[in-house]
């Protein structure tokens, strides 16, 4: 094997890291803030990957331009859970809520099976078949699509929490909710808003991804497992830990899948974080609690 | 004239005693179960039909259920009586087993089933214990028939007859086109499906004197979601041709996946498994789904059978793929309703002798009649190369019941319209 394949290789696998980065910021931003566990959170991608298929297939709006549309719904959706359900049990023990959204998650799921059925699902554009051939760096055209607008949306919610107001009250309620409440902030709204924020990454991320990846029902707990060892990796609440965790994780997988087999990629990634727990138990970019 | 009225005449009068012999008879009659016995032979056949109709393997075992539902007409019209009693096995072993049992508390005189090998061997094993007998649909599992089971009956190919038919038939496309690859990189889905088929493979190529080597063996996990980096592996090994052992997804992103990475080769083979002949995979694929082989049990074009089964499938289910899994679903049930109408009795031994005597030379599927070994195997079965024509599986060998002629090498992917 020549220089050359390893770096398509390693190309390939920092385009689908982005991706996977972008849907890692979800779960990322919500735990930061609320430090609620979204075990539902690759239920949540399928929703949005469904979303995005039906309308291609139906309205014919292609995934890119079906992002905004897509990741506002799932915004509401969050809101809406946030405000009538999880704002209910944020004060209770942390394994009550693990049950309350695996029980979301598993009413998702069971919810798009008798929708959609047990088939994969794919789109077909003209780009799907379609490669940028750069001399000896072939890249694939959708790939290279789908991480550069997870890179755009990624920008979008960092200038969001730097510099709009609603951002800093965010990050205030993150850093002292108590603190937030005395100053006058309405906290509930502001958790609801995050929970809305988080879910519309998801959104953005199910458009981008299911240019890459066929949807099915059963696709969500390995997204959500997926998610799980990149916020981990890159560290709990840090979304720069999520994109940077990501690209590991896409990396790693590329990686392991030419150097040891194809059929080990996933054990990789779990190899990678139990050396970060190890050696950085707060993650790479995570800060000591 | 005169003698026959007066016969008649007197046969009209009944005397006591004539009155009393046939009260007589007709209580002995009915106490030794004559009647009960034909009114059984007219009572329908209730097949215990066992699939994986939920589950990871749900899309297959619909697609069974479809062949063991739409051929009923069919075989009503052909004087068989059966009434199918569904179960889902929910691609679980113990649910399968649980289930067989719940059938035929409820009456099943027959089970049908189950596509998944393991479900199998689990229905087999309480068909054993029940003493009811088995038509396996689909599951190469060799167990299955090296056993010993008494009441089992497969009309699918045990995985080595499957390999060796599949391989056999790479060299049968290379003497019909006269080019013949020199190197082969095989890409298989490393499930217990992936694995006994690799197993096969290995053991199969050194004893059948193949003309190529497996120059790189990659790998996958079913559940794989992208297989960029395997096919980029497969583009670095730069073997003449492409081997495949998938289910329907993973097809998909493979030939995806070699049309981005610009991946040219002699042609996409494979020795036998699900995927490139679903009508799926020519949806998603479009154009690229063209030329595709796969070698394994198949319709046989030639067939009568086939032909209406076929057509009335598409009526129906326009959307779905009327392939092996409808095929074979359909010749168990038929295998079943004609050991009941043979047996004349809902009686499982009877109806086990039956199935031990089946020899149906109408079918849908090729091969010859169908016949069972002593352990339970249909003897007679072939393998046909199915390749991708015109947007639909065509066969293209072997020559009797090709309805085409084989194509390899096949055309680039670039260029083509």
């Amino acid at each position: 094997m020549d220089a050359t394949f390893f770096v398509n290789v390693i190309s390939a696998g920092l385009l689908t890291g982005l991706v996977y980065g972008l849907m890692a910021l979800g779960l990322s931003v919500i735990f930061g803030v609320m430090r609620v566990v979204n075990f539902a959170h690759g239920d949540m991608m399928v929703v949005a990957m469904y979303a995005a298929f039906l309308l291609f297939t139906k309205l014919g709006i292609e995934p890119v331009p079906a992002l905004p549309l897509v990741a506002g719904g799932l915004f509401v959706v969050g809101y809406l859970l946030q405000r009538f359900l999880i704002n209910h049990f944020l004060g209770v023990t942390e394994h009550i809520q693990f049950l309350l959204l695996l029980s979301v998650a598993m009413i998702i799921t069971n919810v798009v099976l008798m929708v959609f059925g047990p088939d994969a699902r794919n789109i077909q554009l003209d780009a799907s078949f379609e490669s940028y051939n750069l001399g000896w760096l072939v890249l694939d055209k959708v790939r290279v699509i789908a991480a550069f607008t997870a890179g755009g949306v990624a920008a979008l919610l960092w200038a969001f929490f730097r510099y709009t107001t609603t951002g800093t009250a965010i990050r205030a309620c993150a850093d002292n909710p108590v603190g937030a409440r005395v100053v006058g902030l309405d906290v509930e709204k502001l958790y609801a808003i995050t929970f809305g924020i988080g879910t519309a990454c998801v959104g953005a991320a199910g458009c981008l991804l299911l240019l890459l990846v066929d949807v099915h029902p059963h696709l969500s707990s390995d997204y959500t497992l997926l998610g799980f060892i990149i916020v981990i990796l890159g560290g709990l609440g840090s979304l720069g830990g999520a994109l940077l965790g990501g690209i590991l994780v896409g990396l790693s997988e590329a990686l392991s899948g030419v150097l040891i087999a194809p059929s080990l990629k996933s054990m990789f990634s779990f190899g990678l974080l139990i050396l970060v727990l190890l050696l950085r138990p707060q993650g790479i970019l995570g800060k000591k609690p | 004239m005169s003698d026959n009225a007066t016969s008649l005449s007197a046969s009209r009068t009944i005397t006591r005693r004539q009155f009393t012999t046939a009260a007589a008879a007709g209580a002995l009659v009915t106490t030794t179960g004559l009647p009960l016995r034909s009114a059984r032979a007219a009572t329908p056949l209730k097949l215990g039909v066992l699939l994986p109709r939920s589950g990871h393997l749900a899309l297959i075992g619909q697609a069974c259920q479809r062949g063991a539902e739409i051929g009923l007409p069919m075989l009503r019209d052909m004087g068989y009586s059966v009434e199918l009693m569904n179960a889902d096995t929910e691609s679980n072993p113990d649910v399968g087993r649980t289930q067989a049992e719940k059938l035929i508390r409820e009456g099943a005189n027959m089970l049908m089933g189950c596509f998944d090998s393991a479900t199998t061997l689990a229905v087999a094993g309480v068909a054993e214990q029940k003493g009811v007998p088995f038509v396996v649909n689909i599951a190469s599992e060799p167990k299955l028939t090296e056993q010993g089971f008494k009441y089992v009956f497969r009309n699918f190919p045990s995985a080595g007859m499957l390999g060796k038919g599949g391989l056999l038939l790479y060299k049968d496309i290379f003497a019909a086109t006269g080019v013949t690859p020199k190197t082969a990189v095989l890409l298989h889905i490393n499930d217990s499906f992936g694995m006994a088929m690799l197993g096969g493979i290995n053991a199969l190529m050194p004893k059948l004197d193949m003309p190529f080597q497996i120059v790189e063996t990659i790998a996958y996990d079913p559940k794989a979601r992208d297989l960029s980096i395997e096919v980029a592996k497969a583009k670095a090994a730069k073997a003449d041709f492409v081997m495949t052992v998938t289910r329907l997804n993973d097809a998909i992103l493979l030939v995806r996946e070699m049309v981005k990475q610009q991946v040219e080769t002699m042609g996409i083979i494979s020795p036998g498994a699900p995927g490139m002949y679903d009508k799926q995979f020519f949806k998603a694929l479009g154009k690229y789904a063209e030329y595709c082989t796969t070698n394994v049990p198949w319709f046989d074009p030639k067939q009568e059978m086939a032909k209406t089964l076929e057509k009335t499938f598409e009526k129906a289910f326009p959307e779905e793929s009327c392939d092996l899994n409808v095929g074979f679903t359909f010749e168990a049930v038929l295998i079943a309703a004609d050991a009941h109408k043979r047996a004349g009795s809902n009686d499982p031994q009877a109806l086990t002798e039956a199935l031990r005597a089946t020899n149906l030379s109408k079918r849908a599927m090729l091969g010859g009649a169908i016949k069972f070994e002593a352990n339970g195997q249909n003897m007679n079965l072939i393998s046909a190369a199915v390749q991708n024509l015109g947007g639909k599986p065509t066969v293209t060998l072997p020559a009797a019941s090709a309805e085409a002629k084989p194509v390899f090498p096949m055309p680039p992917f670039k260029g083509r319209s």
